[in-house]
């Protein structure tokens, strides 16, 4: 380096002069510059990710420098995408740049930790007693369990050993599994993709004991249930990289650069490829900057806006000019051309079930499932025929489920869309309006219907599914009864949508008319992204359908760069197969117990006691009295009992004692079980939630915060399942009451036990019973994928755990050691009699096909796995569940592994295993694969699972042939021989390889595009049709108005006005929608917390709130206000904005009350976070079960837990007060054993 | 003709998408130390908005940058004596209100609080004063995403010219993001104001940098640097600031806050220019020239009589290669995309600015497709012409006009490759750039690789040094790395007196004792 520098000119030492004297050279010495060179130089860098809820899946540079972890940049390494695509580097968001900060902050768990009170307690007990009696004494003792419970949250934690935490934890395990039932044990951890060890070390724990893994995505309301609704598919859409692609690029509801910053520069740099980008958003987000329109409708009316773009679509592309793409795509992949049979009510006629070859003359010749296979008219013949593809094929071993355009007597056809001009009749059909101008009501439409004859000689209307779709967009065809403008102030027209969207139907026009021309021209190249603004409603499924109508109509799904790319939450576990196994000790026992989140978390924090929302405003109109004084509760438990959803805890007895009883009566135990059920000796446990023989007893938390970041009813939470101090203001005595669901006296503080494993001091931590300290991102080997890109990654391990912290695997690893050791004794080996729910992808879900009927009404006999639950005894053996743990069992020897309804011999991938990791010298697991460490257990993932091995996806594609006949295996085999191990993942991010488990393919000619090999290799969709779905002819379907996609208002919560004003401080009330987006300065709760992003931000809980409403209210810019409700009361400081509409508050998700949070004026305690104000409302459409496309997986289809069509009251404070006094604790006597 | 290099950086500001991604790795690297709390080498603005510190542009108020007195260049905080006068009453300095009071937290609390009436928080305390603050009111990012009521905002001084009150609308809403940090000037006023001659501009690579042995910490540059970016370490008693990651730049690898930019925004690459004319250009009469007159001394990568001239004068030959290869040449001088912040200050800043499109404003002809095709028009552009041109040319709006035209055209002439199939030349109508150059400002600034973004020469060390022995001892010294060690000085000092949230040792015991 040259010792010369340019120094201006007032300076000595001058060398030269330069710039008419202006400037200088100097000599002189530049030694100091190696200060800023060494702190650049560091000793290792590592690679590894962050292990949080962001779908980023972003491979981090951690920098280590003298044994210390200083700092993280991006890595640039990725494989390169292909010529014409931008690269993935360098893929991150200021977040995850963040997050060195934790490991040695203060903010750090450091030492397992007791809550005070359950400590003295318990060192009290143990002096005289064994641990399983100790905690007996002290949990059911209630003056003592009340002690410890009503201090949830409320500090005096002390430091504890892992010793002494982990034998609190296992002998709470073990006496409640004799007590009360291995069921009546639970976890919560979400998004096994962003950590798939951790998340698999607790599941397998609690799977090999008996307990409940609870379920995320659905809680979350991340889950879109419309894509299991229209698909059959969770979620799967196109990587980023595949934004690139399309031409047409709307951007609705899901603030890119914000939530999806890695991927937000393809959004931005896609533009230059000449893509038209639109931005949907009720505020002016980050997303519109990059739009060239904005359209900006009212919060939580999109779908008025997505039907009227359908209208114009429709009508322009489909009716008055067709599209010759448009209608092809229709008639394959779509349910467009089936039959729909019209049902007559009073005057006019409904739309009724897919018409099935079981109403038709002798099946129609089919002997195998009838009832679920639909019929089209052949445009060739005009004769009915059964297409292809039906989910009855699908279980019949026909080797006809494909989506090549023939029937079932392998003839070709071509599937008629319209009856236009072939109709018999055109008979007016009833549709319903939820935005009517009296309320719920239905519109009148004509359709062309055909009248054929069934199997018992009665004549029956039918229509298509496009025709009733074209009467249902209000669209007139001549028949003089729609809209036959867009001025006409009609459902759905551009027109009509302005008075709730507040857009201009000029706009509507425009943009509908644009994307649907670039779709023709491309051939489907027009994308819509979404995401939580819209999935997030109540109505959340109409949205989303509405939407994805318009790419349907338009042939844009499995079109690469077009299509629905839905993203929130890192759903995408891409070696699933291989995980599915581990996680849930598949190895050893099957099945094991899963329970939808949603529901659990309803019925056991109790916010069913307080539900406002009564089924009348939510049904259609004219459904009659079938569900007449049902309770939001009732139609769970119903849906519970009919095996439709699962449940937690499950049956009203210990599901040990019985099998127990059963073995003493000399009966099998499960059609003792399903006698008893039947003759009411014994129950659902969902029928009776406040029995004490009913809660949740244990509960684990790892790899989550639900108290401060996912827990809608946050006070509900605080009252009734853990007991302790809350801010509930809603009296249940005002609410409704359940007509099916037994009520009793309100229980509090029904969980004895809440462990939480954290490596920050999270909300969820300060209300836990014991707190274990985790290894941080940078300190744990773990797996992480995303849907976002395709590639597989890892943690590692930089440093080892700070202080005492261990990874999740080895915490759980521990647990399962003195789990056991109690165990051996106290349990030995028991058998549990396990229910599961009628699942999809299996051949139960071909339940019920028809009208429901109810068992425990004598509507029907109870058959587990087809109008109740499923049923199957496990045998548990409670002193080996450490052997098992630190083994593969030899369950994947004997059954095999597969998913999605495909399975396949999977023993010489365990043989391989047993090279890999070692084998197991002695015990039950004698001669099997070794599981010790992370690493053993990453190598159980990657060998097992198609997508990173390529014999097993080869031999997957193989078995998927079986059922369409066709060979695909021909997407897998260039890389037959490609194997994936951990610490390849390690030197570089490894592409997945292609497997029938996802709708998409890896390849260096298309980006990966949800539905891609539905459409190019046939492979049907996994619903009633084998198509995808304009159409719900489920009878609850239709009973809530959403047979066909509609515009639904957001429901009335009934939370504002019984306080409004009721207790003032003096300042102006105004009430506001409140909305709760995903944020910039965190991921969730984590890094919110984060002296970073709380510089960046404005340090601690804040609200959005518009100008023109802050004027109203006397607030300004950085004022502290309080927001309440009828739910609970949070105070922050307000962020005055423009950018925000009138009406509507924004509090960015997950804003927890242990930063920067003074005590609030109506609870007189602590301010709240922003779950304080809201309560999980259900929605009967989603607990429908056991029919196609509506059966219950897990994470798949089920209740989601939406939270924004919540009112708030919001004023400014009068007085912060920081609430720091302490507490002078009473304690109760115990007793000498 | 005396001819230097730079490493140069142009920001695209069409591409940003305001994450501050580059703020938190750079903070992380640089300055999460003692005393340089409150300091971001780099920081991102939401704007319109006041930015960081308050009102940073407002020359009236803080006296940065040069101004001309009788044709001459002069400080506009004053002459070298006026300087020297004010060394202890500086009253152009920016109070620390004016940056943000820089806090944490008592994050001890939530592990350590004894049994309380209502949960615990960990209430936000001063670093300045180890104090517990009652509520934070300004920061680095306050106006983060249009934070604030625009009547606050709106004092933006970028409006000048325009009838702002009709952007003050939910309707009218715009939004832009601007990163910033220290320019590495042709002309930097800091160094003119140092009175110790401390801050110097290399001559191998034109980092500005002030030598922290030579610091006597008298602020002038502070007040001195029109853009504010130069902090003063309240603990080392010195100024710091953005060093342009030399140590990485050196080794042929961009700045961190290049590296991480998750928009991609950030391009780094070789300009030449003639030292010689670097008074001239800076002291053109009328501001709204001082954009092209900064453009006129830079030289030509390709001219042969450069190129000899440059090997002549020193210049290593991967250097003069890779200026022709150079992402900043081409935006700045062959597309004319790229512009300086602020050429009003006469610093010639060598950080350049891509101004951002936006979406239209109202609602366009109703027509399938408009009268240029489906791409919107400039004319409906949201973010007026007058406020990019405030911030990039001085006011002067065709510059600005021309290269938001281009950018349009790229996406016209794209969209007919991508989607009509086929090369539509009369989508470059407006634009001076042919089809070959659209190809590789598609390339570039679309498809943007890493090895396009950044296209950085390595260091020539063993041309000042005796390379072999270095290699050989580097790392071996006590307290000065890599040198024979003439320096005792660090800027990494201790504090004297740290701010103490919590007794923990103190804690713990009480924690063992229960």
């Amino acid at each position: 380096m040259s010792h010369l520098l340019d120094r201006l000119n007032f300076l000595k030492k001058t060398k030269s002069r330069f710039s008419h004297g202006h400037g200088a050279v100097v000599n002189e010495d530049r030694k100091w510059e190696d200060a800023y060179r060494q702190r650049w130089q560091q000793d290792k860098i590592v690679r590894s990710t962050h292990g949080v809820n962001c779908t980023g899946s972003c491979s981090w540079k951690i920098y280590v420098k003298n044994g210390l972890i200083t700092w993280e940049t991006q890595q640039t390494d990725y494989p390169r995408t292909r010529p014409d695509l931008p690269n993935h580097e360098p893929r991150g968001c200021p977040r995850g740049a963040s997050y060195s900060w934790y490991v040695y902050s203060a903010q750090r768990v450091k030492y397992p930790m007791i809550r005070g009170q359950l400590a003295r307690l318990w060192r009290e007990a143990r002096k005289s007693k064994d641990p399983v009696s100790a905690w007996a004494y002290i949990s059911q003792t209630p003056e003592l369990a009340k002690s410890y419970k009503s201090r949830r949250g409320l500090g005096g934690f002390v430091r504890s050993t892992w010793d002494e935490a982990s034998e609190i934890v296992a002998a709470a395990n073990n006496f409640t599994i004799k007590k009360f039932g291995p069921d009546r044990i639970c976890g919560f951890s979400p998004i096994p993709a962003m950590s798939m060890i951790s998340y698999a070390a607790g599941a397998r724990y609690l799977s090999l004991i008996g307990g409940a893994c609870l379920s995320f995505y659905d809680w979350y309301c991340d889950l879109p249930p419309a894509s299991p609704q229209v698909w059959g598919e969770q979620t799967d859409v196109p990587e980023s990289a595949d934004w690139y692609n399309s031409t047409y690029l709307m951007v609705w509801g899901s603030n890119v650069p914000m939530t999806r910053t890695p991927d937000a520069h393809f959004y931005t740099e896609v533009r230059y490829k000449g893509t038209k980008t639109v931005a949907v958003s009720s505020d002016y987000g980050e997303m519109a900057k990059f739009g060239d329109i904005w359209l900006a409708p009212k919060q939580g009316t999109d779908a008025a806006l997505a039907m009227a773009m359908g209208h114009v679509i429709l009508k322009e592309f489909h009716l008055d000019n067709p599209s010759d793409y448009f209608t092809s795509y229709c008639r394959q992949y779509t349910d467009m051309p089936m039959l729909v049979m019209l049902k007559k009510e009073n005057d006019h006629f409904v739309p009724e079930y897919f018409l099935r070859a079981s109403h038709l003359a002798d099946h129609f010749g089919e002997n195998e499932n009838p009832e679920w296979k639909t019929v089209v008219i052949d445009e060739n013949t005009n004769d009915l025929v059964l297409p292809k593809g039906s989910v009855g094929f699908r279980w019949d071993k026909s080797g006809k489920w494909n989506l090549t355009e023939q029937d079932s007597k392998n003839r070709d056809i071509k599937a008629r869309l319209s009856l236009m001009g072939q109709h018999d009749a055109t008979v007016k059909v009833g549709f319903d309006l939820f935005a009517g101008e009296s309320g719920i009501e239905k519109f009148i439409r004509q359709v062309p219907a055909k009248l054929i004859t069934l199997a018992d000689g009665t004549q029956q209307y039918v229509a298509t599914v496009f025709d009733l779709s074209i009467a249902n967009y209000g669209i007139d065809r001549g028949f003089g009864d729609g809209a036959k403008s867009y001025n006409d102030d009609l459902p759905y027209t551009p027109k009509w949508q302005e008075k709730f969207t507040g857009v201009k139907p000029e706009l509507v026009i425009q943009v509908a008319r644009e994307f649907a021309q670039n779709a023709d021209q491309t051939h489907g190249k027009s994308m819509v992204i979404v995401g939580a603004a819209l999935n997030h409603w109540y109505h959340m499924d109409m949205t989303y359908r509405g939407i994805i109508n318009m790419l349907m109509m338009c042939g844009c799904v499995g079109k690469s760069g077009g299509g629905w790319s839905h993203y929130v939450g890192q759903e995408k576990l891409r070696p699933q197969t291989g995980w599915q196994p581990l996680a849930f000790g598949l190895d050893w026992s099957r099945p094991p117990r899963h329970m939808n989140g949603t529901s659990f978390f309803y019925n056991h924090t109790s916010q069913w006691r307080h539900e406002k929302l009564d089924a009348s405003e939510i049904i259609a109109s004219d459904t009659g009295n079938v569900f007449e004084k049902m309770a939001l509760i009732d139609f769970n438990a119903q849906a519970e009992r009919l095996g439709w959803l699962p449940s937690a805890p499950q049956l009203s007895v210990n599901p040990l004692e019985i099998v127990k009883q059963a073995e003493a009566n000399n009966q099998e135990p499960v059609p003792y079980v399903v006698q008893q059920l039947k003759n009411g000796t014994i129950d659902m446990a969902c029928n009776d939630p406040d029995n004490p023989a009913n809660f949740p007893r244990n509960m684990f938390v790892w790899r989550s915060n639900i108290l401060g970041s996912s827990g809608k009813g946050h006070e509900y939470f605080l009252k009734y399942l853990l007991g302790t101090q809350n801010a509930v203001i809603s009296n249940e005595e005002e609410c409704i009451k359940p007509k099916e669901v037994k009520v009793r006296p309100a229980a509090e503080g029904k969980l004895d036990l809440l462990t939480v494993l954290d490596f920050r001091m999270s909300t969820t931590c300060l209300y836990a019973d014991v707190i274990l300290p985790t290894a941080t991102w940078y300190e744990k080997d773990d797996l992480n994928t995303s849907d976002m890109h395709p590639f597989i990654h890892p943690l590692s391990e930089a440093v080892q755990p700070a202080w005492q912290s261990k990874s999740d695997w080895e915490i759980y690893k521990l647990l399962a050691k003195k789990f056991s050791e109690i165990g051996k004794d106290y349990l030995g080996v028991q058998k549990d009699v396990v229910l599961t729910p009628l699942m999809h992808d299996t051949p139960q879900e071909l339940g019920q096909a028809f009208d429901v009927k109810d068992w425990k009404k004598g509507e029907c006999d109870p058959i587990p796995g087809k109008t109740m639950p499923a049923m199957a005894v496990v045998e548990r053996d409670y002193g080996a569940i450490y052997q098992k743990y630190t083994s593969i069992g030899p369950l994947l020897e004997k059954m095999g592994n597969g998913s999605k309804g495909i399975h396949w011999d999977t023993k010489d991938e365990v043989e391989g295993l047993r090279h890999f990791n070692g084998t197991v010298i002695d015990g039950v697991a004698k001669g099997q694969p070794k599981l010790n460490t992370a690493i053993d257990a990453a190598e159980m993932i990657l060998g097992l699972a198609p997508e990173t091995n390529g014999h097993v996806a080869v031999k997957a594609w193989d078995s998927l042939g079986k059922h369409t006949s066709i060979d695909h295996t021909h997407l897998a085999r260039s890389m037959e021989h490609e194997t994936i191990h951990f610490r390849d993942i390690q030197a570089q991010p490894r592409k997945i390889i292609t497997s029938p488990i996802w709708s998409g393919i890896e390849s260096d000619k298309v980006s990966y595009n949800a539905g891609y090999t539905n459409v190019h290799e046939y492979i049907p969709w996994r619903t009633i049709t084998g198509r995808q779905q304009f159409y719900q002819d489920h009878q609850w379907m239709r009973a809530f108005g959403e047979g066909f996609c509609i515009y639904k208002p957001a429901v009335d919560l009934k939370t504002t006005k019984k306080i409004l004003g009721k207790q003032q401080n003096g300042n102006p009330e105004i009430v506001l929608n409140f909305i709760t987006p995903h944020q910039k300065w965190g991921i969730h709760s984590t890094y919110t917390d984060n002296l970073r992003m709380l510089t960046l931000s404005r340090g601690g809980p804040n609200v959005w709130i518009s100008e023109v409403d802050a004027r109203k209210a006397g607030i300004v810019d950085n004022d502290w206000i309080e927001v309440f409700n009828l739910n609970g009361t949070l105070t922050a400081r307000a962020v005055v904005s423009q950018r925000v509409p009138e009406g509507m508050t924004l509090m960015y998700h997950a804003q927890e009350k242990i930063i920067n949070v003074p005590g609030a004026e109506i609870s007189g305690k602590r301010g709240g976070i922003h779950n304080s104000v809201t309560r999980t409302v259900l929605k009967p459409t989603h607990m429908i079960g056991g029919y196609a496309q509506l059966a219950y997986g897990f994470n798949y289809y089920g209740t989601v837990g939406s939270n924004r069509d919540e009112f708030v009251v919001v004023r400014k404070m009068k007085k912060v007060d920081w609430m720091e006094e302490t507490e002078t604790i009473h304690q109760p006597q115990t007793v000498k054993a | 003709m005396k001819i230097r290099a730079q490493i140069g950086m142009v920001l695209n500001l069409d591409k940003c998408i305001g994450c501050h991604t580059c703020s938190v790795t750079c903070k992380n690297v640089w300055t999460s130390r003692d005393g340089v709390e409150y300091a971001w080498f780099n920081n991102v603005e939401t704007k319109p908005g006041i930015g960081f510190p308050k009102e940073w542009e407002n020359q009236d108020k803080y006296n940065g940058g040069w101004v001309l007195n009788h044709g001459k260049l002069q400080p506009k905080q004053g002459s070298r004596l006026k300087i020297l006068s004010n060394i202890f009453a500086n009253p152009n300095l920016p109070l620390i209100d004016q940056y943000y009071e820089p806090f944490t937290f008592d994050y001890e609390r939530l592990q350590n609080a004894p049994d309380v009436k209502t949960p615990p928080t960990a209430r936000p305390i001063s670093v300045i004063t180890g104090k517990k603050m009652d509520k934070i009111k300004w920061g680095p990012n306050w106006e983060d995403d249009l934070g604030g009521e625009f009547s606050k905002r709106a004092k933006d001084i970028l409006f000048e010219g325009i009838q702002k009150e009709i952007h003050a609308t939910f309707e009218n809403t715009f939004m832009m993001y601007l990163p910033r940090l220290c320019e590495h000037c042709l002309n930097p006023a800091c160094v003119a104001s140092c009175p110790s001659g401390s801050i110097y501009k290399r001559e191998e690579d034109g980092i500005v940098l002030v030598d922290q042995d030579k610091c006597r910490g008298w602020r002038m540059c502070v007040s001195g640097c029109p853009y504010k970016k130069i902090y003063y370490n309240w603990v080392s008693g010195k100024a710091e600031k953005c060093i342009f990651c030399y140590p990485r730049i050196e080794g042929g690898q961009p700045t961190v806050c290049s590296e991480t930019c998750v928009g991609r925004i950030r391009y780094l690459g070789v300009l030449l220019y003639d030292a010689d004319r670097i008074e001239q250009a800076a002291s053109a009469e009328d501001p709204q020239d001082l954009y092209q007159s900064q453009l006129d001394i830079f030289l030509n990568p390709y001219d042969p009589d450069v190129i000899k001239e440059a090997l002549k004068q020193g210049v290593p030959q991967n250097w003069l290669d890779a200026a022709k290869n150079s992402p900043v040449y081409k935006m700045a001088m062959e597309w004319k995309i790229a512009f300086p912040l602020h050429p009003e200050y006469r610093t010639l800043p060598m950080v350049w600015y891509v101004p951002p499109l936006s979406p239209i404003q109202s609602s366009i002809d109703n027509g399938l497709i408009g009268k240029n095709g489906i791409i919107p028009d400039l004319k409906d552009l949201r973010i007026p012409l007058r406020y990019l041109a405030n911030l990039l040319t001085a006011g002067k709006e065709e510059p600005i006009l021309k290269a938001l035209e281009t950018m349009i055209s790229l996406r016209r002439y794209m969209r007919s490759r991508s989607v009509d199939k086929q090369t539509d030349l009369s989508t470059l109508k407006n634009t001076h750039l042919s089809a070959e150059q659209m190809d590789e400002m598609y390339q570039i600034m679309a498809i943007a690789n890493y090895e396009d973004r950044f296209v950085i020469p390595s260091s020539h060390k063993e041309m000042a040094e005796d390379a072999f022995m270095e290699k050989g001892s580097c790392g071996f010294s006590f307290g000065n790395g890599c040198s024979e060690g003439v320096s005792k000085a660090s800027i990494f000092t201790r504090k004297t007196s740290p701010v103490i949230f919590h007794d923990q040792e103190h804690d713990r015991e009480l924690n063992r004792n229960k």
